[in-house]
């Protein structure tokens, strides 16, 4: 005999208090979850800032999911906001980081190593305006709906086709122009 | 174009890194999760991150990470980049172990029923029939691992040895090397071609893990390369700034006391040799407030070269009639503070300072993450068992409350200042830095107005783990004040009681050196150390460029090794196309010049004396600073000490020990062999 506890009723229990429900909901949860920070940052130690984060106040966050939407819908809202901030504390870093120390200097360095050593396909996503990226990311997942997408980032499900439609334009374009290039 | 997103989703399936700090990442999870349960206080919207773990795991988690643990260790070490093989568990567990679900010691029963919404453990989405199953599924599809389920189950039986911990819970651990089977995902792989690179980077890391799978390190050390040799008729002009920080030390016996040697990227030698008090020649009255003195002597590891030795004595000002000083104490109270060496040392350590104080000296206490704001109102020290009642009531804890702790310290140590008084901070922390500005450049702005002001930062370093060496250096640096790690009490006695003038009472400010060696006397010089402090050479001169300062009694020393012209150790051959024009002249090997600042002063002033060949009364003092910074090169593998080994440094270290009145010269002696036998393994 075989059962799966949904996630909906584990991250209800986890909010009640239930360690183990917690434990078990992160644990199954955790590689989607990583695989969708790396797609939204782009970079291996972006990614893996990121999901420490999102680990890191997810036991606080937790509080109020309120299980009106699914759980992975929760989660990638949760995951996709705090993309969002540390893509902005990065632009506030970055421009205000001149002249700090040198070992400051050093690390900056060290991170535009890691940049660089991008591969093209991340370079194509980091080419998009963020909404379009944060799109790209979802509906690369495994059975992500434009519904569902719409639902993560708080916008209707004709946005997000529109937004696909918009994404594939600007891929296609990147494509000639590698072509031509 | 679905086709192209199909591909575009291959692709970046395929280029997803695995996660390589799974274990990690839930453990700190859990760790939260915990203190959420535990301490329902304060502000939980934002748990602080820290790097603190579970102390002891037992039960139903030990057996969960150390699932984890054999999976993603084996899962990395197949070929499986896509993330559709990972996370693939499966536990089950029947009725009777499930008394073994709350055996959580960590938890105590009254605090969990104490909380309202608190389900009883176990939760009920758990139905009772036995044996239940529950699969797990990472990134696939639960259904495609359906057929596999059956097998899984059955191998369980033997897949018991994946477990490191023997718990009351009975798991069954697939081995990915079944699922490795199942799952074509190598294909792709070629898609990536920084995988490969990336994937034994992994291995790496998941090696460290294995061995020390218990020790999060999230300590950061400032430092630079070392210095290289420059060419004299190239680079004639060496400058920097002093450099009155002792923390490399610090941290050195700390990691040599716990059986390893340093990180090499933790060794700053100048802060080695200048760690320890020495009896250079001290200003005489009406003269600049510390004197410099230059020896020269011959290098121990390289015969063909010499050492130029410049030690600065600060003057010892008559602290009798010194103005009173305002401090204020801020204090990390975060959680990661409660431990043995960090906040109780630190309790124990000011109150050794109070007695060093004078009663009309004023003491205030800010604390920051954790518990909030003001703890002390500035109070005379006089009133010393009120300071000692606020200090004993400090305890680490809870998340963090976003205190903008630094500038409550300003402001709070402005509004004890009255004329001719000393402000000074001191900031003790084990390197959470979350003191209300978290920009670094506005932190290093704030730090630096305020410095302007006239008031001083200093950071104390407590325990390790976090350690953020390079933000201690920067803020210390940035605030006019010095940066040292307290690991013992010995440490807190020698900076806050032996040394406390020192660390309390500057005597210069912005002291720099430049140092111009004389072409046709030495052919190649190199700086021993100083690396994280090189200043750029128009900036001797530019009174807005901040420098070290000297406190009161300090000593300060920096070494050059110089080839002399015609000399067998010159290590660059003379250029066959540049006509090396000969100019006879001066026989100086060099000259040296100091700017400093008095305190107070805005504009600087200089001192200046040549570098002369008979300047060669080596004392011990001279001898034992050359012993460390032999010692400081062999651990950071400098790569100019032809051979010279430890043995090599004790016994000149031995020689030249002299009268050590406060045994800190035994110590390091001490450490020189641990660290011998240590590099011997």
């Amino acid at each position: 005999m075989r059962m799966e506890v949904t996630d909906e009723t584990l991250a209800k229990a986890a909010a009640n208090g239930d360690r183990e429900s917690f434990s078990f909901l992160l644990t199954r949860s955790y590689d989607r979850l990583f695989g969708l920070c790396f797609r939204l940052m782009g970079t291996h130690p972006d990614a893996q800032d990121l999901t420490q984060e999102i680990c890191a106040a997810l036991p606080a966050k937790l509080q109020k999911y309120d299980g009106k939407s699914r759980f992975s819908t929760w989660l990638y809202r949760v995951a996709v906001n705090a993309a969002h901030d540390k893509r902005r504390k990065r632009a506030t870093y970055a421009r205000a980081t001149d002249g700090w120390g040198d070992w400051e200097i050093n690390r900056i360095a060290a991170n535009e190593e890691t940049q660089d050593g991008l591969d093209w396909l991340t370079q194509a996503m980091n080419t998009l305006p963020p909404e379009l990226r944060d799109t790209l990311a979802l509906t690369l997942e495994d059975e992500m709906t434009h519904k569902q997408a719409g639902d993560v980032l708080g916008v209707s499900e004709g946005t997000i086709s529109w937004r696909m439609a918009e994404v594939k334009k600007k891929l296609r374009a990147l494509h000639e122009q590698e072509q031509t290039s | 174009m679905t086709d192209d997103l199909k591909h575009l989703k291959d692709m970046m399936t395929a280029a997803t890194p695995k996660p390589a700090q799974k274990a990690d990442d839930l453990a700190l999870a859990m760790k939260n999760f915990d203190d959420l349960q535990n301490s329902r206080q304060g502000s939980v919207d934002e748990p602080r991150l820290t790097s603190d773990r579970p102390t002891n795991r037992s039960g139903f988690t030990a057996g969960v990470f150390s699932m984890l643990n054999s999976l993603t260790t084996r899962g990395t070490l197949t070929v499986t980049t896509s993330i559709a093989a990972l996370g693939i568990g499966l536990f089950f567990y029947t009725q009777n172990d499930l008394s073994g679900f709350s055996s959580n010691p960590d938890q105590s029963p009254e605090i969990v029923k104490d909380t309202a919404l608190t389900l009883p453990n176990p939760a009920p989405a758990k139905p009772p029939a036995a044996p239940t199953v529950v699969a797990q599924s990472g990134a696939s599809n639960t259904a495609s691992s359906n057929p596999t389920l059956g097998k899984i189950a059955e191998s369980g039986a033997t897949s018991g040895d994946l477990m490191r911990e023997t718990s009351t819970e009975v798991f069954a651990a697939e081995s990915p090397m079944l699922m490795a089977e199942p799952a074509p995902v190598t294909a792709s792989r070629k898609m990536a071609p920084q995988a490969a690179t990336g994937l034994s980077r992994e291995i790496a890391a998941y090696d460290d893990s294995m061995i020390a799978p218990e020790v999060p390190n999230t300590e950061a050390f400032a430092n630079e390369d070392s210095n290289p040799v420059k060419i004299t008729s190239d680079d004639p002009v060496s400058t920097f700034s002093i450099d009155v920080d002792t923390a490399s030390y610090a941290i050195m016996r700390s990691s040599i006391l716990n059986g390893y040697l340093p990180d090499p990227q933790s060794v700053r030698v100048e802060e080695m040799i200048n760690y320890f008090p020495y009896d250079y020649p001290a200003p005489m009255a009406n003269e600049a407030p510390f004197k410099p003195t230059i020896t020269i002597m011959p290098t121990p590891w390289n015969a063909g070269t010499q050492l130029v030795h410049i030690g600065i004595q600060g003057e010892m000002p008559a602290l009798d009639d010194r103005p009173p000083l305002n401090l204020v104490f801020l204090i990390d109270t975060s959680g990661s503070m409660n431990s043995r060496d960090k906040l109780p040392l630190l309790i124990q350590s000011f109150n050794l300072m109070l007695s060093q104080l004078r009663p009309e000296d004023e003491i205030a206490i800010v604390t920051y993450a954790g518990s909030a704001g003001m703890v002390l109102e500035p109070t005379k020290v006089s009133d010393k068992s009120r300071i000692s009642a606020a200090l004993s009531h400090l305890s680490a804890g809870g998340s963090t409350a976003g205190q903008q702790g630094l500038q409550q310290a300003y402001s709070v140590v402005e509004s004890m200042a009255k004329d001719g008084e000393i402000g000074r901070i001191i900031l003790a922390t084990d390197g959470d830095f979350n003191v209300g500005i978290s920009n670094p450049d506005a932190l290093k702005d704030f730090i630096a107005k305020k410095r302007d002001t006239g008031t001083y930062l200093s950071v104390l370093g407590f325990g390790r783990g976090n350690l953020d060496d390079a933000t201690m250096q920067a803020l210390a640096q940035n605030g006019n004040g010095q940066a040292a790690y307290i690991d013992t009490l010995s440490e807190a006695q020698k900076v806050l009681v032996d040394q406390l003038g020192g660390a309390l009472f500057p005597i210069a400010n912005d002291v720099k050196i430049q140092v111009e060696f004389n072409p046709t006397q030495i052919a190649e010089y190199r700086l021993i150390g100083y690396e994280t402090r090189a200043l750029a050479r128009e900036d001797f001169n530019n009174d807005a460029v901040d420098a070290g300062e000297i406190g009161a009694g300090h000593t300060v020393t920096a070494i050059y090794e110089i080839t002399p012209v015609g000399s067998d150790a010159v290590l660059n051959d003379a250029l066959r196309y540049q006509t090396t024009d000969a100019i006879e002249g001066s026989k100086e090997l060099g000259f040296l010049k100091l700017r400093y600042k008095t305190p107070g002063a805005d504009t600087s002033q200089l001192l200046s004396t040549p570098i002369t060949a008979d300047m060669n009364n080596i004392t011990d003092d001279v001898k034992f600073s050359v012993a460390i910074a032999g010692y400081g090169q062999i651990l950071r593998d400098s790569k100019y000490l032809n051979g010279w080994s430890f043995d090599d440094a004790i016994a000149f270290a031995v020689a030249s020990k002299g009268d050590d009145a406060f045994g800190y010269r035994a110590e390091a002696i001490k450490l020189m062999r641990l660290a011998k036998s240590l590099d011997a393994n």
